[in-house]
């Protein structure tokens, strides 16, 4: 019984130090930094939309980045779609099954369901696998059926994963990077790129989250008004009861 | 006393109105007509993978198993709760250990028998995550329950049967068809 | 113009004169006790958020389409072609969250006051009533977005009703309306959502409230303020109006909710997963569960009792019963009560001991129920009784004992509490 209970009170402490997985880095965005969305959305047009669309996403919407409909017909539409058009792919999800084993998911909410930090390790941890069917392996997410579609910006890299002891003593793994080939891109240029990329990715997945925290702003003033209108009359009535 | 007697009529009829509305609540008959059987080309797929596809809205799911995975079969009946299938849902064709036509084939659906989730592949180098004596099967990630390379349920899950094996039958060696067996004079 | 209006309110006056009484029966000559604290803020608030939920709810339905097809697709024309869709939806997502918030902090005034107690023991029941079709609303609710974690909800929740003995599967299967959640179960429970269970609902607070209004309210003493009336006027003399007197104070009350819920919508509308899921933004696949899910946290407290209950005789159903037992205990409050006393600040200290166990134990089922059974990790060592060696399903039992038993106890610990003496009249 009283082992029950210590280990009870040692189990938040326990699960503390049995994170598993890998560490995700904070994906450095900034919503207000209409540069960086600007190269995210010509990465994401370039990269990304051959295989997976943003089926939810018009085209036109891209003005609020401070596009004009001219920059954005010119340079990111290659298809035939018109600005009104939301951000389809050409790929059937029956192609895209017979190709990669999985259908490309749509990724215009991929930035709600998987989360900034996720989708910004999960760009920068690609590795080279000959194990797999694509030749890529991702640490963050094992076995992925996407290959690096961002390889020659990133360069190759191997990966060893080591199992090591930290310094409590408890078993864990240690991921040695090491690079093959290097890319297009500087390492720190890289990661600047995905950080514009995920930046658009989480402007896509909630186009409207500027306008609701500056409409927040005002709707906090006005119920400031009031509540000390309403405080005030609530007191001027209260007076008289004892 | 005719008070009550029209009182008692007046109930009945009243329950009685209530009947087409509960009634109209049962599935369909879109709903009961549909679930087709699914032809399958089971030749390309490689030992160890897994193959998932939609047979009435369920997913079914089919492995290739290798020797090991075969033999990890008798390797765990002892841990089991139901290791000959006594209790479980499966055609009589597959009331053996390997839970199928072919013991190289298995077919499955994929569908817990606890509270109706989809287990995960989880083969046997996944020991870190499962415990050190697992040889491969499946896991239940809404309460946890583990399976067998036969959809057999191992002993302290919250599923009480092994996963059900539906009707299927072979047209070819290649071709799988599920939702259909061949029982009437084939 | 004074008089014009005057001259119209008497015509009215005259031809339906039960419009005035009722307003003077139910506010203006509603007498409450002057000494409401804010834990009175929650019955008016949680009908401020039913409003809210009412009219959000029918400008969600202008663009939502119930098929499950359709379903995914028309909450994100909402959230992003629809001119201010966004907010009506954020305000219906987080007023669905905040109506627990207020029912919970509401049920608990009852457990710190007394509020239960007789004779007030229908409002307590209607109110159990409301907290069950409320959790009704909000299941049937959840699944309209079709993601995937309102699809495995659903599918999980209904495959409770079939694990019952005997009646179980075809329950489940009537429920469904189909083998597997499907459009046909999007397109009921869309029907039970937006109608049968608001109409529900209405009619319960409406209860609710008259039967509260026949026997007055109660207040953080726990007295009756009828015992001591004025003896001119015959009204009770800790009593105040409730129209003017809260009235302006149940707004200044509302606007610091308002403050609150818009901080939510407008800042924090998902809440950390905890009000929209991230799961919830993957359309609803039925081959693929995800691979942790967990019901909203309202409903937590009690997926945490069902999962630390054993299976028993190759069957779930023990722990569903338990999990129903658990809401199911709220209806026999009243009698569990031995008190001598209603209020906490007269009781001793074995109630006040109990309650703040409970508090605790509800919260961490809550928590637990958010998260895998593996939370806490695994005890190091090994035993003949550990069925499970995850330390989260053992803590969870731990705090389901707890839960029965403050209720189970109740008679026995409440009779036996040491009371301080109750005054005559209200304390501010």
């Amino acid at each position: 019984m009283k082992r029950l209970v210590l280990a009870l009170l040692c189990a938040p402490l326990a699960a503390w130090s049995a994170a598993v997985g890998y560490r995700l880095d904070r994906a450095p965005i900034d919503p207000n930094d209409l540069v960086s969305l600007q190269a995210g959305a010509q990465l994401f047009v370039n990269y990304c939309l051959n295989c997976h669309g943003a089926q939810y996403m018009r085209y036109n919407r891209l003005t609020a980045l401070g596009l004009t409909e001219a920059q954005i017909r010119d340079n990111l539409i290659f298809t035939g779609d018109k600005v009104g058009d939301t951000m389809r792919v050409a790929m059937t999800p029956k192609d895209g099954k017979a190709w990669f084993g999985v259908a490309p998911p749509d990724l215009s909410l991929v930035g709600r369901s998987r989360g900034a930090d996720w989708l910004y390790t999960y760009l920068r941890t690609f590795y080279r696998d000959p194990k797999s069917a694509t030749g890529w392996n991702n640490a963050v997410f094992p076995n992925v059926a996407m290959p690096h579609a961002l390889w020659l910006l990133q360069g190759e890299r191997a990966l060893e994963i080591a199992p090591v002891k930290d310094l409590a003593g408890h078993e864990t793994v240690e991921y040695r990077w090491r690079e093959l080939s290097p890319g297009a891109l500087s390492p720190s240029q890289y990661d600047a790129a995905v950080r514009d990329l995920v930046n658009f990715l989480m402007y896509v997945a909630e186009p409207e989250a500027r306008t609701r925290r500056t409409v927040g702003i005002v709707v906090l003033f006005v119920l400031g008004v009031l509540f000390v209108l309403a405080y005030a009359l609530k007191k001027e009535y209260w007076k008289d009861v004892k | 006393m005719l008070v009550a007697a029209t009182s008692v009529a007046g109930a009945a009829a009243t329950a009685g109105a209530a009947v087409p509305f509960v009634w109209s609540m049962w599935p369909s008959e879109r709903a009961r007509a549909a679930g087709a059987p699914v032809e399958v080309d089971v030749s390309r797929l490689a030992p160890g993978e897994l193959l998932v596809v939609e047979w009435r809205g369920k997913p079914v799911w089919i492995i290739r198993r290798s020797k090991e995975m075969l033999d990890s079969l008798k390797a765990v009946t002892p841990r089991l709760t139901d290791p000959e299938s006594r209790a479980s849902v499966q055609p009589e064709y597959a009331r053996n250990e390997a839970r199928s036509l072919k013991p190289e084939f298995m077919v499955m659906e994929g569908v817990c028998t606890h509270l109706g989730c989809s287990p995960q592949l989880k083969p046997a180098d996944a020991k870190a995550e499962m415990g050190a004596d697992w040889l491969g099967g499946f896991y239940c990630p809404c309460h946890g329950s583990k399976f067998d390379y036969a959809g057999r349920v191992f002993k302290g899950a919250p599923a009480p049967l092994n996963l059900p094996v539906p009707p299927h039958t072979y047209l070819s060696d290649a071709v799988l068809l599920i939702g259909e067996d061949r029982k009437k004079g084939a | 113009m004074a008089s014009r209006l005057a001259a119209l309110r008497d015509w009215f006056d005259a031809r339906m004169p039960s419009v005035a009484e009722e307003w003077r029966k139910h506010a203006a000559e509603y007498y409450a006790p002057k000494n409401f604290n804010f834990w009175y803020y929650f019955g008016s608030l949680a009908l401020l958020v039913l409003v809210i939920q009412i009219v959000s709810g029918i400008f969600l339905t202008m663009n939502y389409k119930p098929d499950a097809n359709l379903a995914f697709g028309s909450v994100e024309y909402i959230m992003r072609d629809v001119p201010g869709g966004w907010i009506i939806r954020y305000v219906h997502s987080t007023g669905a969250s905040a109506f627990f918030v207020i029912v919970y902090l509401h049920m608990f005034r009852a457990l710190l006051y007394g509020s239960h107690r007789e004779p007030r023991e229908l409002v307590w029941i209607f109110g159990v009533l409301i907290y069950l079709t409320l959790m009704a609303e909000a299941f049937f609710g959840y699944l309209l977005p079709w993601g995937q974690m309102s699809y495995w909800g659903a599918q999980v929740i209904v495959n409770l009703f079939s694990t019952i003995p005997f009646i179980g599967p075809d329950l489940a299967l009537w429920i469904r309306g189909d083998y597997v959640v499907s459009d046909a179960t999007l397109n009921r429970f869309f029907a039970l959502h937006v109608i049968a269970i608001p109409l529900v609902l209405l009619g319960l607070v409406a209860v609710h409230i008259l039967a509260l209004h026949d026997v007055g309210s109660n207040n953080p003493d726990g007295i009756e303020i009828k015992k001591k009336k004025d003896p001119q006027t015959g009204k009770p003399l800790d009593g105040i109006p409730f129209h003017p007197y809260y009235t302006v104070k149940d707004i200044v009350g509302a606007i610091v909710f308002l403050a609150i819920f818009c901080a939510v919508v407008f800042f924090v509308p998902e809440m950390g997963g905890y009000f929209l899921e991230h799961n919830n933004f993957i359309p609803a696949d039925p081959l693929k569960t995800p691979p942790h899910i967990a019901p909203v946290w309202y409903f937590t407290p009690y997926y945490s009792i069902l999962r630390a209950v054993p299976p028993m005789f190759n069957s779930q159903f023990p722990g569903v019963l338990a999990m129903g037992l658990a809401v199911l205990v709220l209806f026999f409050l009243p009698w569990l009560d031995r008190s001598p006393v209603k209020s906490i600040r007269y009781r001793g200290w074995l109630y006040k001991g109990w309650l703040a166990a409970f508090v605790v134990s509800f919260l961490m089922l809550g928590y637990l129920g958010t998260e895998p059974t593996t939370v806490w990790g695994q005890f190091g060592f090994d035993a003949f009784f550990l069925d499970t060696k995850d330390v989260a399903t053992w803590a969870a039992r731990f705090f389901t004992v707890v839960y029965f038993l403050f209720f189970l106890l109740m008679p026995w610990y409440t009779a036996r509490d040491k009371t301080k003496p109750v005054p005559e009249r209200v304390t501010m």
